[in-house]
């Protein structure tokens, strides 16, 4: 039995090409803990975070977002992932420091999180990632399943950052 | 010096809605509108595939609701398969497919009034938007934002149970359905622990009805006078006149109530509809043939659907319906506001007709699929929770599709939102020397009224953040906004 409970979320729709590179991140990542026979790991998927995932979150020793980035970043980070009020204008995604932030206020908990974005390049109706995205959704796997073969780093240096949770 | 303010989402991909409002030297409006700037054509996109991967393909316009696009794909497909035009298939396949489609209207409808109004409401339009937000609901009224919480994660379980999966959910085939629900996931869903329960779901749809009628009688004036106007009323009825959100004939009435689509097919929706065009928005403009571009255009969506409709089948939501007809004599009711009223009785008849669906045997056993002599067109049309969502569709003889045509209930309200906006800020920012964050959001509030979703309005996706944008009459930028 493992000491943590770990939650990884990837979001996106994954019928808009790069946009699914949060929903292959899990499916990939679940792989490989399930041949590695790991413990503790939840798993799940979406088109967008929504308000229900503060449910989701609230029990859970350490959770990962994955998601798509049009972000000017090289291919892929992992960032804390602070409270946040944002919310977009009447779409109904959320974000993750949405999520957090719900959590903490509905069940005062808000356990370390990160946010791996994974660098997209095209977005149009068809399924299936792009080459780069490819590349960068390889190297974000090698990254995480390194830094998942000791959780309790990620757990402990959260606590570092100086970031909000409330 | 004319002025023109632009409030202007802008989208991770590139499609998005914009706002104008022109104000004159005077410092009143001249005119405002909702425009929607960019397109990506979905319906050429599906053109050449196989016909029965629409269900799933169409998933694809939207990650916000597509169970609605997944089910009036289906529903064009059973006509294109035989399986008739809506009461041809199995119970089991149409049973299963109703208890999909109420858990996305449940789910959807809470989302929007819990997540989107609430905050609106209990904090008023003009208060800081770092608290005007279901994380300031949370903070100050605790119970109310874990109900809407608890209310979408069960919607969410029973399309899961009913679709398959949350992603790409393929429950719904041409013909009928693809699975029945397990003992297991009936037991739960009718006795799961608290709050997981119909039960509480029912409980919990009469207390978000009463806080809203409490809300109503403390601002009596705002909640009437907020973007009020008269328009015809669209949406699906059963036959005996019932609300059916899943299924049923297209009926239009009036702003006084008069009949003006008479129960009508909606295979032969392009007898009765026709799309108009502006240039200066992508998105369509529907109206009632009959009546011509200027007077033919309607509101879909739940005040629509109250507006139709005879009764409703389903005894605390009919006792909710009795009460909101009063309030305007049985007539029509044009308050733009009184759409949260009319989407949170929807949330009680959603979580009646679960409870009812969830104890019929027929989800449990049956046969799921329904065939016939295949067609060469179908259309398909759902109450999605925004409103009348159409699909259409025809297949050549190697069975791909080589037409589409999707009329989304965002487009259906098009002029309507246009009215909406353009009244609001005429009334808001007239006179007014500079123009506030409360003022921009009550443009907001009266767009948010009918859940305008840009997403699959501009086949589109993406997150919206807002910016304001104030420009002079030279289209010099002279104040800018983004939060």
């Amino acid at each position: 039995m493992s000491k943590y409970k770990i939650l990884i979320y990837g979001y996106g729709n994954p019928g808009r090409q790069d946009d699914g590179l949060g929903n292959v991140f899990v499916d990939l990542l679940e792989e490989w803990v399930n041949k590695e026979k790991l413990e503790g790991f939840e798993f799940d998927s979406n088109y967008q975070l929504n308000i229900e995932d503060a449910v989701a979150v609230e029990d859970k020793d350490l959770v990962i977002f994955a998601d798509a980035s049009t972000e000017d970043i090289e291919d892929f980070i992992l960032t804390p992932v602070d409270a946040s009020t944002k919310v977009a204008f009447t779409t109904h995604a959320a974000s993750p420091g949405y999520i957090m932030g719900l959590s903490k206020k509905l069940y005062n908990k808000f356990p370390p999180t990160y946010l791996l974005h994974i660098k997209g390049y095209e977005w149009d109706f068809r399924e299936g990632l792009s080459k780069q995205a490819k590349q960068n959704l390889e190297g974000s796997l090698k990254m995480i399943k390194e830094k998942l073969k000791n959780p309790s780093d990620l757990i402990d240096s959260f606590k570092e950052f100086d970031i909000s949770i409330e | 010096m004319e002025q023109k303010i632009t409030i202007e989402p802008v989208t991770r991909v590139e499609g998005h809605g914009k706002v104008t409002i022109h104000i004159d030297d005077e410092g009143n409006v001249s005119q405002s509108r909702l425009h929607i700037v960019e397109f990506r054509g979905f319906e050429r996109f599906v053109q050449g595939r196989p016909y029965w991967e629409a269900p799933v393909l169409v998933q694809r316009l939207c990650g916000i609701c597509p169970v609605s696009h997944h089910l009036a794909a289906a529903k064009a497909l059973d006509v294109i398969v035989g399986a008739g035009t809506g009461d041809g298939l199995t119970p089991t396949g149409e049973k299963m497919r109703r208890l999909m489609h109420y858990g996305q209207i449940f789910q959807s409808h809470a989302l929007h009034f819990f997540h989107l109004v609430s905050p609106d409401l209990l904090f008023g339009i003009d208060a800081d938007p770092a608290i005007r937000n279901i994380i300031g609901v949370a903070k100050k009224h605790p119970d109310l934002a874990v109900q809407g919480v608890m209310m979408r994660k069960y919607g969410q379980e029973i399309i899961k149970a009913t679709a398959g999966k949350k992603i790409h959910g393929t429950g719904a085939i041409p013909g009928g359905i693809n699975k029945h629900l397990t003992q297991e996931e009936k037991d739960n869903f009718l006795n799961g622990p608290d709050p997981l329960n119909i039960d509480k779901m029912i409980s919990w749809a009469q207390d978000a009805v009463n806080f809203l009628k409490g809300y109503h009688k403390e601002n009596k004036e705002f909640v009437d006078g907020f973007a009020a106007f008269p328009s015809s009323h669209l949406s699906l009825v059963r036959k005996d006149g019932a609300m059916d959100l899943y299924h049923g004939v297209l009926r239009a009435v009036d702003t006084d109530g008069k009949k003006i689509l008479h129960d009508v097919d909606y295979q032969d929706y392009t007898k009765y509809i026709q799309e108009g065009v502006k240039n200066w928005s992508y998105m369509k403009f529907p109206f009632l043939t009959e009546f011509g571009k200027k007077d033919g255009w309607y509101r879909v969506g739940p005040l629509a659907r109250m507006n139709t409709c005879d009764f409703i089948p389903s005894p605390l939501a009919q006792k909710e319906f009795e009460e909101f007809k009063a309030y305007t004599n049985g007539k029509p009711n044009n308050m733009s506001m009184h759409m949260h009223w009319a989407r949170l009785i929807e949330i009680l008849h959603s979580a009646e007709m679960m409870k009812e669906l969830l104890n019929d045997p027929d989800l449990m056993k049956g046969d799921l699929v329904t065939k016939g002599t295949k067609q060469s067109e179908g259309v398909g049309v759902i109450e999605a929770p925004r409103g009348t969502l159409f699909h259409h569709y025809a297949i050549n003889e190697n069975d791909q599709l080589t037409m589409a045509n999707l009329i989304v209930s965002t487009t259906n309200n098009n002029e309507p939102m246009n009215m909406a906006v353009n009244l609001v800020a005429k009334q808001y920012m007239n006179g007014q020397k500079k123009i506030t964050e409360g003022m921009m959001n009550a443009v907001e509030v009266a767009i948010r009224a009918y859940d305008l979703c840009l997403s699959c309005a501009t086949h589109a996706m993406g997150q919206m953040p807002l910016e304001v944008v104030l420009v002079d009459g030279r289209n010099q930028i002279i104040d800018r906004i983004r939060r």
